[in-house]
């Protein structure tokens, strides 16, 4: 199995940590990665604030880089929601259609594809889980608490493989920490009031690490963080499951 | 054109290519499936949750007994005539107004819903159809196996009666546009008894 | 106020933090109540899936059934009117009132009349409009506009309501007891419900098989006025409509769980024939639906039910309070909504959201809110509504991300001045810095490393 790695722009600029990571634990688990280096971005920093059309570019870009593999996984719910949801090329449509549907979130192809069952990790500190809304709510991969449906979670159910860790329940389990790509500054005022009373809920908890899938929202988290002179520290989900 | 002309060509124009409506049989199937045990129970335990006040009796006697203690005072308005000696008072339309110093009125409902602790009035057991709205308290009373599960049953068995009005009623009147505080007796009724018969 | 846009308002909100903090956590408990109530119902999902269902059929037969509820409404001796838009609504209603003498009105909940700006029409032509709705009454002695459709006075703190009754309605000064204010509101309504000869009220459902139409309340408002006044006015957007009585055994399911987690409102009232000699009026009102039904991707909000849920769980709603959405309906489904009136005038609201996507799971009518705020947002760049700045600059992006060659460049300089996130320019004027620190910036970028670490790899090149 060939799997192409798709780092999103700002984790290979800001949190190259969260990508080797990921390389390394799917290297761990046998899996023949490669990151073709011409990758740059999903194009959804531009769809999202209404410019889906001039995400032309970074659809062929995309294509282009992930055409030749079984996979493609990456680090982060969001960029595969958008990948997932308007990858396009009308030119190669069938094309585009079948990289969209082979793109995986990182914990999802653990836990769809690779079914891992157990981990060789060891964490032990107090983690608090934030279930990004794009991963959650966009690709399934836990439940939700607006529906009445089973409770699940994929990226739980990896984090509970790793040793010693110590998860915490937050009050409210799945709300939006504020981030939403440009709207952190255009809506700078509710962005930071959801940020803070995100973190807020997890400090009351006890974290010591806050965890999630998507780097944005944790990076937003780590700003407030930061400010308020706090140690807590966030990390990306892949690190925590690649910790020895 | 008219505004009505206007109107119906736009939607016409506009609307999507018919979709057929959906077969109500697997969510009642699915509803049903989750209907309590006791039915009964299950109302009294509703009704007490949203306020209101429920009472099993056997007889009108009872209730006679009942209501004399709860209340003893001010003007009643009684539409069930089996019930003596209480007040029967009938109320011109042009007099409605007069009914705002009714302290009880009693009125007869067809039935009663577990789920969601409401009781179905039409507009004849009213009497008049603000009295259940005006009157300080009010009671209600249903016979004690007609009670339904959910809102789907009791449509069934409303079926296609006709009525010039009527309400589901469940509970008292009540508000909670202050600061979300929960107050009973709003603009209608402070109480709501129901007196489950027999 | 009026030509602030969302973010500019909502940052007024956030002024006084504790305050945000109690509007959101008074929001919340809310929409975990709903939770509660929903979870009872192992059909819940199925319940939501059939109301979806039978709205698209309304949606898709809206004109049969418009005339089909016309003629059994009438039948029953109600009379219907049809209003193009807000103007010709407020007209028609006006009309109704001098045709009997009134001057004086008393009004139940009906956003659709806050739409058509109703209550200033009237009071420009001598009407007094009285809101019988405690919470519509609150704002209205505030001289505001409702900031939730179902909660009308939720931005509102008791002290503040205290002052309100002082003032207005003579109540001590300093007290803010909710069980006192209430009955001094009980009292002070009371007396308008005994002299009003008109009352007006909105409309929760109309069924189109029966010509009858149910208005939901728990205060029993719109019921005191209705019946105890000469000439009924209901106030409805033509989307309200359903096809069978038997319907109503969803929606009235549906309805009250999702807006407050009651498992229904103290009354359902069900409207078929006026009183004898007595007369009820429907207006049906279009303006702009019938253009939004012929949008495709965002005809389905004419499903919505304004049951308020999506407002409650909305994490940007419950932290910018409802007025600085500046339209009636406030909101993700405002959001949605009122762009279809207007473009110019509400180009901000469908970027109000951080597309988290909870309002689309607590809908009771499954409308894909957060797609067609997505949605929106596409039709509105493409219409010119964006900002000149943020056009540049989405351009400026796009040319980056599509070159691997100037996507490296960017990405070196801009780790160095941390300079490449676009919402990250290293600038105290960013709004980022302004409650939050960026991440240290790494020594290399994970390509730099992987060159390094994985030599010798042989993915594509392009
Ligand atoms: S859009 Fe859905 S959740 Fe929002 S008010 Fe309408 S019916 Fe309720």
């Amino acid at each position: 199995m060939r799997v192409g790695l798709f780092i999103p722009c700002y984790v290979d600029q800001f949190y190259p940590g969260a990508a080797i990571a990921t390389l390394q634990l799917l290297e761990k688990l046998g899996v023949e990665a490669v990151y073709p280096k011409n990758q740059t971005c999903c194009g959804q920093p531009m769809a999202n604030s209404g410019f889906e059309h001039l995400t032309g570019g970074c659809n062929r870009l995309f294509i282009d880089n992930f055409a030749n593999f079984d996979y493609i996984v990456a680090p982060s719910g969001s960029c595969v929601l958008h990948i997932r949801e308007h990858l396009h090329d009308d030119k190669q449509t069938q094309l585009a259609n079948n990289i969209s549907q082979k793109t995986y979130e990182l914990t999802s192809f653990l836990t769809d594809v690779l079914k891992v069952e157990h981990l060789p990790s060891r964490f032990p500190y107090r983690v608090g889980m934030h279930q990004s809304c794009h991963g959650q709510r966009g690709l399934h991969l836990s439940s939700m608490t607006e529906l009445v449906a089973p409770a699940f979670s994929k990226p739980g159910s990896l984090l509970k493989m790793v040793k010693d860790i110590d998860l915490i329940e937050l009050d409210r389990k799945d709300e939006c920490c504020g981030f939403g790509g440009t709207f952190c500054v255009t809506e700078e005022a509710v962005s930071a009031k959801m940020g803070k009373d995100r973190v807020a809920d997890h400090l009351h908890h006890g974290a010591e690490y806050i965890t999630g899938v998507d780097m944005s929202c944790l990076m937003h988290m780590e700003g407030i963080l930061k400010r308020q002179g706090s140690k807590v520290k966030v990390l990306h989900i892949a690190e925590i499951l690649n910790a020895e | 054109m008219s505004s009505r002309e206007k109107i119906l060509a736009a939607v016409a124009r506009n609307q999507p290519e018919a979709v057929a409506l959906p077969d109500l049989n697997a969510l009642k199937d699915a509803a049903q499936l989750a209907e309590p045990a006791d039915l009964l129970e299950k109302y009294i335990t509703v009704l007490t949750g949203i306020g209101g006040t429920a009472y099993q009796v056997g007889s009108y006697e009872d209730i006679t007994g009942i209501l004399n203690v709860q209340f003893p005072e001010g003007r009643i308005v009684n539409t069930v005539t089996e019930l003596h000696p209480h007040h029967q008072s009938h109320v011109f339309e042009d007099d409605i107004h007069s009914l705002e110093n009714v302290e009880l009125a009693i009125i007869k409902a067809h039935f009663a819903v577990a789920e969601n602790g409401a009781v179905w009035v039409t507009e004849e057991l009213m009497g008049k159809r603000v009295l259940p709205f005006i009157c300080q308290h009010l009671v209600v009373i249903v016979p004690a196996n007609q009670v339904v599960a959910t809102m789907h049953k009791a449509y069934e068995q409303i079926s296609n009666r006709s009525y010039g009005y009527g309400a589901f009623i469940a509970g008292p009147s009540k508000t909670a546009d202050i600061e979300q505080s929960l107050v009973l007796g709003a603009h209608g009724p402070r109480s709501m008894n129901v007196f489950l018969l027999g | 106020m009026e030509s602030k846009d969302h973010a500019a308002l909502a940052e007024v909100f956030n002024k006084d933090e504790d305050r945000v903090s109690w509007h959101d956590e008074t929001l919340w408990w809310i929409r975990q109540k709903r939770d509660k109530n929903v979870h009872q119902l192992p059909e819940w999902e199925l319940l939501r899936e059939t109301a979806s269902q039978i709205k698209f059929n309304v949606l898709s037969n809206l004109s049969t059934y418009l005339e089909q509820f016309e003629k059994n409404a009438t039948c029953n001796g109600i009379k219907i009117h049809w209003a193009a838009d807000a103007k010709e609504h407020n007209d028609i209603v006006l009309g109704l009132l001098k045709e009997h003498q009134i001057n004086r009105m008393v009004k139940s909940k009906s956003m659709l009349t806050e739409e058509c700006g109703l209550n200033d029409y009237l009071a420009s032509h001598g009407i007094d409009v009285i809101d019988s709705d405690l919470g519509e009454r609150i704002v209205q002695l505030a001289g505001e506009h409702p900031s939730h459709i179902v909660l009308p006075c939720i931005h509102k703190k008791k002290g503040e309501i205290g002052d309100l009754f002082h003032k207005y309605l003579g109540t001590p000064s300093n007290v803010d007891d909710p069980q006192f204010l209430t009955e001094t509101a009980r009292q002070h309504l009371r007396e308008i419900f005994l002299t009003r000869r008109a009352a007006l009220t909105g409309v929760n459902f109309a069924i189109a098989e029966t010509g009858e139409f149910v208005v939901c309340t728990n205060e029993g408002n719109a019921d005191m006025g209705t019946n105890l006044a000469e000439v009924h006015i209901a106030s409805m957007g033509i989307e309200k409509l359903i096809p069978k009585r038997e319907h109503l055994g969803v929606f009235l399911r549906l309805l009250t769980r999702s807006a407050t987690g009651q498992p229904i409102t103290t009354y359902s009232s069900h409207y078929s024939k006026p009183r004898d000699g007595k007369q009820i009026h429907i207006v049906l009102v279009d303006n702009g639906r019938s253009v939004q039904l012929g949008r495709e991707d965002f005809r389905n909000s004419l499903k919505c039910i304004r049951c308020g849920a999506c407002m409650n769980t909305c994490p940007v709603y419950r932290r910018s309070g409802g007025h600085s959405y500046h339209t009636a309906v406030a909101g993700p489904i405002g959001s949605i909504l009122a762009p279809n009136l207007d473009m110019r005038k509400y180009a901000d609201l469908p970027f109000a959201s951080t597309l988290c996507g909870s309002c689309s799971n607590v809908c009771p009518v499954k409308i894909d809110i957060h797609q067609q705020l997505y949605k929106w947002r596409q039709v509105l760049v493409k219409a010119g509504y964006a900002p000149t700045v943020k056009k540049i600059a989405m351009q400026l992006m796009a040319a980056t991300l599509a070159s691997p060659t100037l996507y490296h460049a960017a990405g070196k300089m801009g780790r160095a001045t941390i300079k490449f996130a676009p919402f990250a320019v290293n600038n105290k004027l960013n709004p980022w810095y302004k409650q939050r620190d960026m991440p240290a910036p790494p020594k290399e970028s994970f390509g730099e490393w992987y060159a390094r670490n994985r030599a010798g790899s042989q993915e594509p090149g392009v």
